[in-house]
């Protein structure tokens, strides 16, 4: 009997089934790897365990921790062991940690809540385990509120609060999903530390392939509530049985086929000379001096025809700003930003022959369409640019024609948004993009929030339409290796200013700045880890 | 925080400013003249002069508004048209029953809403739940000025622990005092409460869904524990600002329920003073009204910074 043994887990939320005859296991000190696609219930899976599952579940089967069966414990026996025996971290960090209270109350409160401590006890277990998590105290005072803190910094008060009674099972559940990838391989550090110091269980749930590869003892591979495939980490890589798995692994690293060499067409469409975005910073005092912040400091570059252009850089980094002026959301106060010759110029001032030569696709399929509306009316909303608006049998034709483009069939036009899945949103929002013609789609994030195989999906689409209607491309992500895939060129930014330029392969194998070298080596690889394996 | 305060200070002085130039204003142009209406159509032209001179009204508007709000600030609200006393003594007279009453309806209404919301958030969907959301629909749904008349009726004509109307007094003592504006303080209360209770509900309900709540469970926190440790206080901020309306509202709303109840309060003395065009009185009652909104407003800003740390500014 292994310490975690969950065998033949059945689920079902008011009678339908989520998880099916789900079994693994692991020992102290071990990092097992959950991992699958959103629906996939690797996150029900870690709820069970935890017996904080929605209203109307019912499980069936066998979770035993340290030889005890926990389904068959009271509310009041969880209780006890939520947060003693199991730490639990969770993917948002923004929005994990009561705004109200500091983050020593919060952290003390796990020893306080299973009475193992005094109250000036359990603030000297928390200081010393926010000590442990890597806030010290002289920055990081048991009084700071969370809003105070980056999310990095709020993960690890997470963190600290999981880890203040030394669990023996610790469940994280896509940890680092929300952060940064410098953020990320820190806190990817920091749980295989306190694994190996504690001697704890960790279970890590993830949807990323890189980051179980270079941290898992064990792999189980969830798909529509089952485990398809699980073993030792690298030898579960080297011989993979699952067409799944293959599926999946293939997904991670997919690198669309970019079709024939373009046109060399080198006339430019897009070029953005020495832009500065400032914004204004509300006074200190009544009467003080008004600071300003310089979100994009003298950016430069040139995007021609047919090119797709990536720009990589972490949250704050003014890749958001530089966007929203290039598309004539923002004001500059320097420099300028031409299409196809015609200056920019923000708000009411651009002309709409300007705006109908781009569009931007986001990255959340979810928010971005009004649910009230018809497919056909959400597509066909850029018309407005247009002198002479299609009507009618025109409208409707463009409307089919664009999701024919992408994928959909004529039909879907009659359906509402919340018909479709993540990745159909997603086809749906660039064939709004496409319909009036553009010759620059901007990719904000565009594939940030779909699954692998989807989101190799998407990809293989975007390069099929950039190769037959000789569309550019400007595609932001913090994802190093999407970037990598689909890119000609890359800049990468950061603090506002543009670090690196260059052609996107030369770039990543031979980075020239340190940031750049940062960025490349903290993101994870699952390639990197496996030949690590091999060497 | 400090900071906080001052800004909100400042906040509150520069409406009551520009309160009192509306006010002014607005009397200003709302025709009539209160020398004429006080000597009857048949005076003479001459009389009506002398009396515009001894009340002030020949000076120019401008000169007017200085000495009025000059008077203010000093604790001199000049005298009523009509009846020739200090209007501070006329308003003072009428405040000791209203804001008695606003606090004592505030009070009621807080003391139901509070346990019926959290009640009903806590066993969401039980009977218990439906039947609270059920009683309070009644309550937002029912005039108060009937439900008024219905306390009357059972509990003064046919009980008879209460009187039906008129005030003794506080000088009769506080028991005997706060015995008669009971029930005009639960017929203010009962709408109050439903609408508080409501909102009580829906915020905690809210604020149980939130992550840090679920964060929280995860840390061996059991429902309840996490609900009065972490959701109550992030549920606050819509019911403190429900309240500060509602306490606006009970100042100078209870004009009805004064009226039903025969008791002399401000909202019946600015009714008098309409009709009889002192508009002396009118516009320093508004203002005061005015002075309390503000004021409530005030408090309820420093309440919210006390409740949420993220309002206090970087210190």
């Amino acid at each position: 009997m292994k310490f975690l043994q969950i065998e033949n887990l059945n689920l079902s939320i008011y009678g339908m089934g989520i998880l099916k005859n789900v079994s693994l296991s692991a020992e102290k000190g071990e990092i097992i790897g959950v991992i699958g696609e959103s629906g996939s219930g690797k996150s029900m899976m870690a709820f069970s365990v935890m017996d904080l599952l929605p209203t109307g579940t019912e499980r069936s089967g066998r979770i035993a921790l340290d030889g005890q069966d926990l389904l068959t414990k009271t509310e009041a026996q969880m209780c006890a062991i939520r947060g003693n025996d199991i730490g639990m971290i969770f993917q948002e960090p923004m929005t994990a940690l009561n705004p109200v209270k500091t983050i020593g109350d919060q952290v003390a409160e796990t020893v306080l809540i299973h009475g193992n401590a005094s109250r000036n006890k359990a603030s000297q277990i928390a200081r010393d385990t926010l000590n442990r998590v890597g806030l010290p105290a002289e920055q990081f005072p048991l009084s700071r509120y969370p809003h105070e803190l980056s999310g990095g910094q709020r993960q690890r008060v997470v963190i600290a609060m999981a880890i203040a009674l030394q669990p023996k099972l610790l469940i994280a559940d896509e940890p680092t999903t929300a952060l940064d990838v410098t953020t990320q391989a820190q806190i990817l550090d920091l749980l295989k530390k306190l694994v190996a110091e504690d001697g704890m269980c960790l279970m890590l749930i993830t949807h990323d392939l890189g980051v179980v590869a270079e941290l898992a003892d064990h792999i189980v591979i969830m798909k529509t509530g089952e485990v398809v495939e699980a073993g030792e980490t690298h030898a579960l890589f080297r011989n993979m049985q699952h067409p799944y798995t293959k599926a999946l692994f293939e997904a991670s690293s997919h690198v669309p086929d970019k079709g024939d060499a373009r046109a060399a067409e080198p006339a430019p469409l897009l070029e953005v000379r020495d832009a500065i975005r400032d914004y204004v910073l509300p006074r200190k005092t009544v009467f003080g001096k008004q600071g300003s912040f310089r979100a994009v400091n003298k950016v430069s570059f040139t995007l021609t025809k047919g090119e797709n252009l990536g720009l990589v850089g972490e949250s704050g980094c003014g890749k958001s700003t530089l966007t929203r002026a290039i598309l004539g959301l923002e004001e500059l106060q320097g420099g300028e930003i031409r299409i196809n010759n015609t200056t920019v110029q923000a708000g009411t001032h651009m002309p709409r022959e300007l705006r109908r030569k781009m569009q931007v696709v986001f990255q959340d399929p979810y928010g971005s369409f009004n649910p009230r509306h018809k497919v056909a009316r959400l597509v066909a909303e850029p018309f407005h640019l247009l002198e002479v608006e299609l009507n009618g049998a025109e409208r409707r034709k463009a409307v089919e024609e664009a999701l024919i483009e992408v994928g959909m069939q004529p039909l879907d036009a009659d359906k509402y948004i919340h018909e479709f899945s993540g990745g159909q949103r997603q086809r749906i929002a660039i064939a709004r993009a496409l319909i009036i013609k553009p010759d620059l789609i901007i990719l904000d994030e565009a594939v940030s929030a779909l699954d692998v195989s989807i989101r190799a999906q998407i990809l293989d689409l975007l390069a099929d339409l950039s190769s037959r209607l000789n569309l550019s491309y400007l595609f932001i992500s913090h994802d190093l290796s999407v970037v990598r895939s689909v890119t000609d060129r890359v800049m990468v930014m950061k603090s506002g200013e543009i670090v690196e330029y260059g052609v996107t392969e030369a770039v990543f194998t031979n980075p020239q700045h340190a940031y750049t070298k940062t960025l490349i080596a903290a993101a994870p690889s699952l390639h990197d880890a496996l030949e690590k394996e091999n060497d | 925080m400090l900071r906080y305060s001052l800004k909100r200070l400042l906040s509150l002085g520069l409406s009551l400013l520009a309160a009192s130039a509306v006010i002014f204003l607005t009397i200003e142009i709302v025709p009539g003249d209160p020398a004429s209406y006080m000597l009857g159509i048949n005076a003479q032209a001459d009389t009506v002069a002398a009396l515009r001179e001894e009340l002030g009204l020949n000076v120019s508007a401008f000169e007017r508004y200085i000495s009025w709000v000059g008077g203010m600030l000093t604790g001199d609200f000049g005298t009523s048209y009509t009846y020739r006393t200090p209007v501070v003594d006329m308003i003072g007279d009428r405040i000791m029953i209203s804001l008695p009453l606003a606090i004592y309806a505030l009070s009621l209404s807080t003391l139901i809403a509070f346990p019926a919301g959290i009640l009903a958030a806590s066993k969401r969907g039980s009977v218990t739940d439906v039947s609270i959301m059920g009683a309070t629909q009644v309550g937002v749904a029912i005039p108060n000025f009937w439900f008024a008349m219905l306390l009357v009726v059972v509990f003064s004509i046919n009980l008879r622990w209460f009187s039906a109307g008129g005030f003794p007094g506080w000088d009769k003592g506080l028991i005997v005092g706060l015995k008669a504006l009971t029930l005009p303080a639960i017929s203010l209360a009962l709408p109050q409460a439903s609408i508080l209770a409501r909102v009580m509900r829906s915020a905690l309900i809210d604020t149980m869904n939130e992550d840090f709540v679920r964060t929280a469970r995860a840390k061996g926190l059991s429902k309840r524990q996490a609900m009065w440790r972490h959701a109550l206080r992030n549920a606050m901020i819509p019911v403190l600002t429900i309240i500060g309306l509602q306490f606006s509202f009970l100042i100078a709303g209870a004009i009805i329920i004064e009226n039903v109840f025969f008791l002399p309060g401000l909202g019946r003395l600015v009714f008098q003073s309409i009709s009889q065009r002192d508009l002396i009185v009118v516009e320093s009652v508004v203002m005061l009204l005015v002075f309390a909104v503000v004021i409530v407003t005030f408090i309820v800003d420093l309440t919210y910074a006390a409740v949420d740390p993220r309002l206090r500014g970087r210190s």
